[in-house]
Order: structure tokens, then sequence, then C-alpha cells
């Protein structure tokens, strides 16, 4: 009966989150700096969260995300492009290979797979590599991916180094509700994983992050069990790519660098490893501080004929990497430790933890 | 963490009180002024900021108003370009300017084409600029000229191979690179083309490729950050053949990089110091003037008062909006946009009036020589397209 | 054949040995502290961008050494403030800090230098073009294959013939162990990122001499790619640091020479890939039981 009751609760508040969400949108504008920050927040929200799944569930610490990442954009732009703007688009390669075009879902679906095609590809041989090493092989197989996307042989497929734009952007497909849109994609993929992670196979997940010698002695398959966790996030990490893309309106290769995994791996650590609400407030606050609310501190300042000191470009990027550095060294658990919003009360010592909507 | 964000949560309400002010028209600029496109990018800002500090007011419906610079930093970088542009967007900007580069213009277009703002492309020469989206128009020259310029000017030098290099990821150069190419085959020319990954400091072995290939004529359109290296690694490995490059290549790093080197460093531009229209002249005499007035601005230029092609046309730009602005008689962005297409000038880079795709119809790109004796430009000619 | 190749296998040399200095404080770091130090390329940077200063006003006798003393300070600070608190957090919070690290000094040195690249000063004696049979390149090509041997050389001569060396070895072993040895660890680390520091700005000093731009996050490849090499010559081992890292410049130019310039990047990620899936101890590395 509790649990009913708590479910039902959970999808009221999850619900009241959406209306406030939708509500933004339609009171502030969708051209509005705090529509932009949902759109993006709620992007970064389901990435983070595909890469908790592994790094805080899983105990695989792995540095590939942008590398699926750019494989789901790519997809997903691929098939989606207009076949009247085909042409212009792939002006350097005839038109390119692809004579056709997909829908947004469908397509949306088939970014996801492609993601989670490469993982499995990539994770036969690589999880067999423990810790560090792992993370290291991961982060050259995201460079690898971006050299071979980039390259000029395939160019008729990927427009090799140039953009690639007129795809369905998340302000053409549901234009006014931009915000809903992206909240009910992400919310539906996040609750995805959320069942999974509440299912025998998480609970297998979490065995094998606290002990893979006592998990294979109870019997987990930890090479399955791995390449699963390993296949599941990269799945949603590419429909996660998918959506920047779609929240950029344009997309390149280059910008899938180490420095955006890295990006998504503070912000998981900001939330803590392990904890699903944590990662996605943590975007949201990642999102918001650094697109809003410290954009403040790059601009030169005058309060009547005083200059305030220090402010120039640069310097919010300045002072936002030693507030992470603060949480990293100070606060380890991050925002919510390994535990869950719906959880506070639950257990004991619980510590709080803000929503911010 | 709680204090900072209280903190924060308090900035965010005081911010916006400081922003309200009447009789303002926004203008915003959308340039680089970090990252790889940086030192270009700054010397374009100032030539926006110099036809504001000329013409700082416009009329509308018979009331004047100030003209609000709104400056957004695109770092070079298409993601970052998305929401540099957002910020415009949202600062209710009537027109934008800009970008040095054409990715970041590229990106960013789409953000102006939902806001339906009109932007206004400055020294953005790849033609999907303009072709895909639809609020962006243009007063430069564009990269299918630009390359076949160059190339008919690699064959004036007498070179018959080609070396072309150009960075993965650049849309830019690797656009303007592709038209070199089919203009120089269709001279007779043969063609090597290679390129070289982002963050790259190692130009070596590209050198080496352009040496063993037999080529007598290095074409590497890329940022100035790149070009220095490649110059630098040139002149050691004693490469005496021609270095062509596009219009990124006419900024100080590059006379700094070759000052003193045994090499030929050539690129081509949209305007030159020594043009003798009187309009020319004019900006040139005032826009130095106003550089050495502000050793800030001169910092800005690169340190001296060598007046830059891309500052001439972000002055040229901000007349265009001007004018656009008056003709529209609105601050609106949509009747601005709507009288965009019908607007025409005369300005220090040339006459300019816009085609069905919002291009100006540019037909000459000056050739300068990067002067390693006087680090200086020498103007080499003019080149306009042999039918 | 040969002349067309000796430009390439100059290049490869130079740049291989370039690596190898930077290979060396990987090395050494993950060694002792089991930790892919992130911030080491950055800290490259970093002294790339305290030459540009400092030769800005001062003489190069002087500038060199200042350079040298500056990183070590820098390399020393960030031991000291984001690594030495997490000595008992699980490796990963280590890592992370190391990639928050790499992160604020990229963003720092971002806001400092305004964002644009920087000319690098030429250094007297290394920046003057020489002509070796068909080729012609500057003095740093061929004079840092010497010095990196040179450095090597009296580093493995300190590492197994002096008291901190013998502590420093100690300490890689077993760390609890080496502890109640009375070995003080927090010395013998210092000392490690010391070194590492030192080695890192000297190598800063050959690369930027070469190629003479530096941005902020110019460093951030050559130090992948000294990690690889790290790994590649078995991490721990100085001459295997060496080693891998020269065999990753030569094979680069190399990849470049072949007309495949694009992907010269992701062949350094392939070999350590393979290196990873086929001996994962590396050429030079010692059979280790693995630490839980």
């Amino acid at each position: 009966m509790k649990k009913n009751q708590k479910l039902i609760i959970s999808l009221l508040a999850v619900a009241a989150l959406f209306f406030l969400a939708w509500l933004v949108e339609q009171t502030q504008g969708t051209q509005s700096m705090a529509v932009t920050v949902l759109q993006k927040g709620a992007v970064y929200a389901l990435i983070a969260v595909s890469m908790n799944l592994l790094n805080g569930f899983t105990g695989l610490f792995s540095l590939g995300q942008a590398g699926f990442m750019l494989v789901g954009a790519y997809t997903y732009a691929v098939l989606t492009i207009p076949m009247a703007k085909r042409a212009a688009v792939y002006q350097y390669y005839n038109g390119g290979w692809v004579q056709f075009t997909i829908g947004f879902l469908p397509a949306l679906l088939l970014a996801g797979a492609a993601a989670a095609l490469f993982a499995a590809l990539i994770g036969m041989p690589v999880l067999r590599l423990k810790g560090d090493y792992l993370a290291i092989a991961t982060l050259g197989f995201a460079e690898i991916i971006r050299a071979i996307v980039q390259w000029d042989g395939i160019g008729p497929l990927t427009n090799g180094s140039n953009l690639l734009k007129t795809y369905p952007t998340l302000k053409n497909i549901m234009p006014g509700n931009t915000v809903l849109f992206t909240f009910l994609a992400v919310g539906i993929c996040i609750g995805l994983i959320l069942l999974l992670i509440n299912s025998t196979y998480g609970r297998a997940f979490k065995a094998i992050r606290d002990d893979e010698v006592a998990a294979e002695a109870m019997g987990i398959n930890l090479f399955h069990h791995k390449q699963m966790a390993f296949v599941i996030s990269s799945f949603f990490a590419g429909i996660g790519g998918a959506l920047l893309a779609m929240y950029q309106g344009s997309l390149q290769a280059n910008s899938f660098k180490s420095s955006m995994t890295y990006e998504i791996l503070l912000i998981v650590v900001i939330g803590g490893l392990g904890s699903v609400s944590g990662s996605v407030m943590a975007s949201f606050l990642f999102i918001a501080a650094s697109e809003w609310w410290m954009r403040f501190l790059d601009s030169e300042m005058l309060i009547g004929n005083f200059k305030v000191p220090l402010l120039a470009p640069g310097f919010r990027m300045v002072v936002f990497s030693v507030v992470i550095m603060v949480v990293v060294l100070f606060f380890r658990k991050g925002i919510m430790g390994d535990r869950e919003l719906w959880e506070i009360g639950a257990r004991r010592g619980a510590k709080g933890g803000r929503k911010k909507a | 963490m709680k204090k900072l964000l209280a903190l924060l949560v308090a900035v965010m309400m005081i911010v916006p009180v400081f922003a309200a002010a009447e009789d303002v028209i926004k203008i915003g600029v959308f340039e680089p002024s970090t990252g790889d496109n940086g030192a270009g990018g700054k010397q374009e800002i100032l030539g926006i900021e110099y036809a504001n500090s000329l013409t700082p007011t416009v009329t509308i419906g018979g009331q004047e108003y100030q003209v609000k610079l709104e400056i957004a930093d695109n770092q070079s970088l298409t993601d970052k370009a998305v929401s540099a542009a957002q910020s415009l967007v949202g600062a209710n900007v009537s027109v934008v300017l800009g970008s040095y580069g054409s990715g970041a213009s590229m990106a960013g277009g789409d953000v102006f084409a939902e806001a339906g703002v009109p932007a206004i492309g400055v020294s953005c020469t790849n033609p999907n600029v303009t072709l895909l989206c639809d609020y962006y128009w243009r007063i430069c020259f564009l990269d299918p000229f630009q390359g076949t310029v160059m190339a008919n000017f690699a064959k004036e030098l007498g070179a018959t191979k080609a070396y072309v290099l150009t960075m993965l990821g650049e849309d830019y150069g690797v656009g303007l690179g592709k038209y070199f190419v089919d203009a120089f085959q269709k001279l007779g020319g043969e063609v090597i083309e290679e390129n070289f990954t982002e963050g790259n400091g190692d130009f070596a072995a590209y050198i080496n490729n352009a040496v063993n290939g037999g080529c007598d004529v290095i074409f590497a359109p890329c940022a100035t950050t790149y070009a220095a290296l490649i110059i630098e690694q040139a002149a050691s490995q004693g490469v005496t053949f021609p270095i062509l490059a596009g219009d990124t290549w006419e900024n100080s790093a590059i006379l700094d990089a070759a000052k003193g080197k045994d090499v030929k460093v050539y690129c081509s531009t949209f305007f030159d110091e020594n043009d003798d229209s009187a309009a020319a002249a004019d900006f040139v005499s005032g826009f130095k003037a106003w550089l050495n007035a502000d050793e800030g601005k001169k910092t800005n230029n690169g340190g001296n008062d060598i007046v830059a092609a891309v500052s001439a046309l972000g002055f040229d730009a901000y007349n265009v909006a001007l004018a656009a602005i008056t003709a529209a008689d609105s601050a609106d962005p949509a009747a601005i946009a709507a009288a965009l297409p019908g607007v025409t000038y005369t300005g220090v880079t040339g006459a300019i009036a816009f085609d069905e795709n919002g291009d100006a119809r540019k037909d000459m790109a000056y050739i300068k020589f990067a002067n390693p004796e006087t680090g200086a430009f020498d103007f080499v000619k003019t080149q306009s397209v042999a039918e | 054949m040969f002349n067309t190749l000796l430009p390439y296998l100059l290049a490869g040399i130079s740049v291989g040995g370039q690596y190898a200095l930077i290979a060396v404080g990987y090395t050494l770091v993950y060694g002792i502290l089991r930790l892919i130090n992130f911030a080491h390329g950055d800290i490259f940077t970093a002294a790339g961008f305290f030459m540009v200063y400092l030769a800005a006003s001062l003489p190069v006798g002087i500038s060199v050494p200042l350079v040298i003393i500056l990183t070590v300070i820098l390399g020393f600070t960030v031991e000291r403030v984001a690594y030495k608190p997490l000595r008992t957090a699980p490796r990963m919070s280590i890592m992370i800090s190391a990639i928050g690290v790499s992160y604020l000094l990229q963003n720092l040195m971002w806001y400092l230098t305004g964002g644009l690249a920087k000319q690098y000063p030429g250094l007297p004696g290394l920046s003057e073009t020489v002509q070796i049979g068909s080729a012609s390149t500057k003095i740093v090509t061929i004079a840092t294959p010497f010095l990196t041997i040179g450095l090597v050389i009296a580093l493995v001569l300190l590492i197994n013939h002096t008291k901190i060396g013998m502590a420093m070895r100690a300490v890689s072993v077993d760390f609890e162990t080496a502890q109640l040895m009375g070995i003080k660890i927090n010395n013998v680390i210092s000392v490690t990122f010391v070194i590492g520091s030192a080695m890192a700005a000297i190598g800063s000093m050959l690369y930027f001499t070469n190629y003479t731009a530096v941005t902020p996050t110019i460093g951030a490849m050559p130090g992948l790619k000294a990690f690889v090499a790290a790994v590649f010559g078995g991490i721990g081992s100085i001459p295997g640091a060496m080693i891998g890292a020269l065999i990753i410049g030569i094979s680069e130019n190399l990849i470049k020479a072949a007309g495949w310039t694009a992907f010269s990047d992701a062949f350094t990620f392939a070999l350590l890939i393979v290196v990873l899936l086929f001996r994962p101890t590396g050429l030079f590395g010692e059979k280790t039981t693995d630490k839980v």
C-alpha cells in the first residue's frame, strides 16, 4: 500500500514540475534564458544520468560519453535532414549518400540504437580492463570515433568536418512547447533507467560496484552485466546526443571533445555518484550557473564610478571551476551522495539537498 | 554552498535593474574575442565600435534613439556560438552583426532565424551562411569567389602543384580549400589535400609532405593561431615557394610570424588601407587616430595601427544596419528584416546591394603580401575572376 | 627514400623526446599514487605561458631557471591542494579531482591570457635553423633527443642510487608498508611532483621552441599522448616511458607522411588500446598483482 502511495506522490510531483516548466515557457517566451536553461539542463540531465548508470551504479569508470553522444547526434541528424535541403547541406559531396528522410521519433530511437551498437562492439574488448585503464581506453575510443566521423572519406555520410543543419530541432517539432517536449523525452528515458536500476539487473550492477569478487561468487556473470550496463548507458547517451543536436540546431563533430565528457563527469560528481535525482539537479544547477547566473562575471561592471575589479571575459569559468574544485574536495558526496530525493527521511542521517526548478 | 546559492539568486534579481533604459536600440555584436579566431574578431569589433562612435544615434519615427552595442563572445566555437547567440536574442537586440568565421555564423544563424532577428554577416565567407538561413545577409565576398581568385593567383605565380592544408572540423577552411582545389584543377594544376586536427601544434610532417610531394605553392586557409605555426615551420624547413591563404590571414599575428624570415606569404582580403576612394581614405585616417588615442584599443588591434580589412567591413556592417533601421523606420527585428533586402549602401569596402540569397555582390579581392622586412602588408594587386 | 623520410624521422624523434619529458611526470606519479594526473598536460602549458611572460621583460638566462622554478611550485601546489586531502579517498575521487584541476587550470589560463594564442619567444642556441642532409630544421630538433636521454639517465641514477630514490621505489611497491618503515610518504610524493613538473617545464621549452604558439588548451593533446607513451612503455618505468614516447613520436610522423593526416591522433589511441588489451603492463612494465 505504502509503496503505491509513494509512487503516486512521486508521479504527481513530476507532473507538477512538468507543469511549472511548461508555465515558464508560456510566460517567458521560447527565446528567454530561463527556457534555454530548462532545455539544455534537461538534455544534460539525461546524459548525466546515463553516465551515472555506468560510473555511479556499476562502478565502471568510463570516459567515452562524448563519443556515444556524437554517434547518436550524427545518426539523428543524418537521417532527418529534409530531402530538399540535402544538396545544400552536403554541398561538397553532391548531396551525400543518404537519399531518404525519416521522422524524428524513429530517428531518435535509431540514434540510441547506433550508439548502443558501437558500445557493444567497443565493450567486448575494453570491458576486460580495470579502473583507470578502462577510463583511458574509452577516452581513446571517443577520440577515434571523432576522427572517423570527421574523415573526408565518409564525408558523403557525415558531411566530413562541416556543419550539419536543417534537421528538425526542438523549436520546430513542438513550437511553443519546446520545454514540455524535452522534459517528456528526457523524463521517459530517465524513468526507464530508474526501472532498470530497481530491477534485479540494477541490484546486480550495484553488487559489481561494491565488490566484484563477491558479486561473481553470488553467481553474477560479471562480463555480461558490465556489457549490459555499458550498452544501455550508451543507448541513452546516444539519445541524449540527438536531443543535444536538436537543442543546438546545428551539429559539428568538433564540439564532442573529451572536455565535454569531463563536464558531464563533473555534473555527475556534483550530484552524487549513484544518485539519479542528484544528477538531474546538478545538471540544471550546472547549466543555469554556467549559462545564465554567472554571465555577469564576464563583463565589466560599473557601480557608480567604481569599476568592479577582476571582471573580464573568462572570469565566470574561473569562479565556476573553483566552485567545482571545492565540491570535489570538501563535499565529496555531492548534493545527494548515493541516495535519491524520495529516500530522504526514509533512512537515518539524511542530509538535505534542495530541489531547484 | 547554500550561501553561495543565495548570493547568486540575489545577484540575478539585481542585474536586470541596471539594464533598464529608455530610447535605446540594441545592435548585437556576435564575434569571437577569444579562441582561435579571437584576434581577428577583435579587429572586426573595433571597426563596429568606431562606426558606433561616429554615428551613435539613429532616428526612428522622428525620435532619436541611442544605439547600444551588445557584444557576445562566441569563442570561435560552434557550440559556444549557440549560447552566445541566445544571449543576444535574450537581450532583445534588433539586429545582429557578425561573425568572423563562418562556422560560428552558421551555428548561430538558426537561433537568429527562430527568433526572427536579422543578422548581417561581416566577414563570414561560406555560401551556406546565407543559403541555409533566411535571416542572414552578408556584406563580403564568398568562398567560391575567393577560392577561385587565389587559384588564379597561384597560377599567375607559376605554380603547378598545390598543397592544400585545412583544419578538420572548420567549415571556413575546409570549404574555401575545396573551392580552391576545384578552381586550381580546372586551370590544369595538381593538388594534394590534407587536414590537421584541432589543437595540433606540430606542422613539421605537413610541410615535409608539401616539399616531398613536389608542390610549389601551399594554400592553407585556417585560423591565425595555426597560421603562425605553419609559417614558422615552413621557414625552419627552408620552404621558398609561396604560401597562400584566405582573408583570415590578414592579421598582425601573420606579420609577426613572417617577420625576419625567408618566406613568401600572400593572402586575399576585402579592403586595402591605401584604397584611393575618398570614403576609404577618410575611414583609414579617422580609424587610425581613434586607435592611437586609446592604448587598450590599439592592443586589441594587435599592438599597431594597421587597418585590417575586417575592421573596414565591421564599419560598413554597422552602417548597413543603421540604413536598414532607418529604412524600416522601426526597432522591430521583423520590420528590419523586411527592409534589409532593399537596402543599398556605398561603404568604404565598395558598394553593397543584396542579391536573392542575401549576399552582397562583391567581385573584387585585394591580394596582399606579408613583407618580412617591414613587418607590414604590401598591397600586390586587386583580382577578380576572369570569366 | 632515406632522404625523403629523413625529415619525418627527425621531427618524430624530436617530438618523441618532448613527449618523453612529459611522460616521465605521468609515469612517476602513476607509479606511486596510481593516479592519472590529468592536470600534467596543463602544467606543461602553464610552463609555456610562464616563459612567454617572463621572457618579455627578463633576459633568457634568468627566465629559463625561473620558468622551471615556477612550474615546480605550481606542480607542488596542485599536489598539496588537490591530491593530498584525498589520500584515503577512493581512487576515482582523486582522478576526478585531477580532471577538476585540469579544468580549473585551463580556465584560469584562458582568463589570464585573454584566450588568445601567444607567440613563444625564440631561445638562443635552440631556435636557429640548421641543415641536416637534405632536411633543414631548427637546432632544437637535433638537441632534444640528446637532452632527453641525458635527463632520463640522470633520473634513473637518482632513483637507483640515492636515498630518496630508494624511498620512491619503496612507496611505489607498497604504500602502506613503506609508511610503516618510516618513509615520509608526503615528502616522497612531493619530490615526485617536483621532478615531474621540472621535466614538464624543460619539455615545454623544447616543444614550444619548435611549435611556437601557446594557447590554454595546447597541452591537452601532448599530455594525453605522453600518458599513452607511459602506458605503452610500461607504467612506472622511466626508460620505458622514453622509448614509448619515441615510438609514438616517430609513428605519428610516419602516419602523416603516408597521407593519413586526419588519423594521426586517432592512431595514438588505437595503439594505446591494442597495448592495453594484449600487454597491459606495457613494454617494460613489471607484472604486478592487481591492487584492489
